[in-house]
């Protein structure tokens, strides 16, 4: 999948949209970062969240981890596969191992979101430091 | 942040680096699941240098170790090792360790990283009656375990020591890459194995290091981080100092009377440990898996018949068995296999049972 249209937040998760759709999952540096992951709690179906609210949880063997939603919106469906196979998101973090998708409540908050090319500037800068 | 001797073959391996106990140490290199597994099917290699080194030596050697240690070390011969607890006087935990004895007049302990300082100021203060010094040679060791069904073809290819002679839990002193060592056949993976003591310095230490990363290859043996130190302990139900073994709960809470040996001359902890028995426990130690979806993990609270009973010991996904499993007390009458409790994970009370210990044992036809 291409990530180019993929807008990414600093927590490292990514939304990509379709209409007032938008699918999120982590980042393949938030995957690397995290280890082979062994379990995730998905966002439960019809539940809104706030931007920035935990929605997801996802733990590898030594810790555990909030996926926190890009923007605000409504679950509309949840990725079921990734409860009997989470490590489809350490194999595929931007196909398989998406994790949600939700009727999105504000699209205006996509404009704070960062774009690829800002991304990977970002993440350079977290390794430096 | 201090380092081992291995530290520099930790970065040539690209390790995971992170600070433990004070330690730089790879949380992993490959992958904590995928070396798990490597561990329980060929073999793995680990930097375990941060565990503490401490040498009672003197006439009365002996007398000191029996009185501070909740084992018999009266039943020790020289090359064998005892696994003991180093008790409070209310016959809990100030460590758990390794006694090793070397000769009637000299033992050498091996105690956790995170309570070597403390371990060794109570050793010193608590033996002033003996004639024994205790000595604190940490700094001098260097730790590497080899663990695995495939651990002594490995280890074979550098030393003359007859290992496949060796016996669980003896030690003897030989040479490794021509180095001095103590080759101890002990582990904390449950796996076969051996732990391998070495005083070269750093340069020597690190080639030994990845020696056996290079050697270890054909066999599929690879380097382990502590994240798999610990899922492998885990699934063997060995004890970790911090989360299942403590200096609130009894040896005999911890369900390990088998390293308490009330008949002995007199020791720390005896009186109470004396009165427990006689008495009975309240809460023991069990190992469970979740029934629920969820894993527990230490600290998570603990509910028993809708009561918070304690906090969860230790627990997390395994990755051999791919279970979520752990350890943790429970009150008597709830210990039973099979017993049902709660584990509450993030506001959700999730069900788990009591199981039978060890999650795991390994196979000696896998050798």
């Amino acid at each position: 999948m291409s990530t180019k249209d993929l807008k990414f937040t600093e927590k490292h998760e990514w939304a990509s949209v379709n209409g007032n759709i938008a699918t999120f999952g982590i980042t393949d540096y938030a995957q690397h970062q995290f280890g082979d992951i062994v379990f995730i709690e998905l966002p439960a179906m019809g539940k809104s969240y706030g931007k920035g609210a935990a929605c997801a949880n996802i733990e590898s063997v030594k810790a555990v981890a909030d996926m926190y939603a890009p923007v605000s919106g409504e679950v509309t469906e949840v990725n079921s596969s990734l409860e009997n196979a989470p490590e489809q998101i350490n194999k595929e973090p931007y196909g398989a191992g998406w994790v949600c998708k939700v009727k999105m409540a504000d699209a205006a908050e996509l404009d704070s979101l960062m774009d690829e090319s800002a991304y990977e500037n970002y993440v350079k800068s977290v390794e430096e430091k | 942040m201090k380092k081992t001797k291995f530290n520099e073959a930790h970065y040539v391996l690209k390790g995971k680096m992170i600070e433990f106990c004070g330690w730089d140490l790879p949380v992993q290199y490959s992958g904590v699941s995928a070396e798990h597994v490597a561990v329980r099917t060929s073999g793995g290699i680990f930097d375990v240098s941060h565990m503490g080194e401490i040498f009672f030596r003197g006439p009365q050697a002996l007398d000191a170790v029996q009185y501070l240690t909740s084992n018999d070390a009266a039943k020790l011969i020289p090359g064998k090792v005892q696994y003991s607890g180093l008790m409070t006087e209310k016959g809990c935990f100030v460590d758990d360790l390794l006694v090793h004895k070397i000769s009637d007049t000299e033992y050498f302990i091996v105690v956790n990283a995170a309570n070597l300082e403390k371990d060794y100021a109570w050793m010193k203060s608590k033996t002033t009656q003996f004639d024994v010094e205790v000595i604190n040679e940490s700094a001098d060791y260097a730790q590497v375990a080899i663990q695995g069904p495939k651990a002594g073809k490995l280890l074979a290819e550098l030393t003359n020591t007859d290992l496949a002679a060796m016996s669980y839990y003896t030690f003897t002193k030989g040479e490794v890459m021509g180095m001095d060592a103590i080759i101890a056949r002990t582990g904390y993976t449950g796996e076969y194995g051996f732990e391998v003591y070495i005083k070269d310095d750093a340069q020597k230490a690190s080639k030994l290091f990845l020696e056996l990363c290079q050697k270890g290859e054909k066999y599929g043996i690879v380097p382990v981080g502590l994240g798999a130190r610990d899922s492998l302990r885990l699934e063997c139900c060995m004890a970790l100092y911090g989360n299942d073994i403590d200096d609130s709960h009894t040896i005999l809470e911890a369900n390990l009377a088998w390293i308490l040996k009330l008949q002995k001359g007199d020791f720390i902890g005896k009186d109470v440990l004396l009165k427990q028995k006689e008495a009975g426990i309240q809460r023991k130690l069990v190992g469970f898996e979740m029934i629920g979806r969820g894993i527990a993990r230490h600290g998570y609270p603990v509910y028993v018949d809708g009561q918070q009973f304690e906090t969860i010991g230790s627990g997390t996904m395994t990755p051999f068995l791919k279970k979520a499993v752990g350890m943790t007390y429970l009150p008597m009458g709830k210990t039973e296999t099979g017993s049902e409790f709660q584990v509450k994970i993030r506001e959700e009370l999730v069900t788990a049972k009591v199981v039978a210990t060890p999650f795991y044992k390994f196979d000696q036809k896998s050798i």
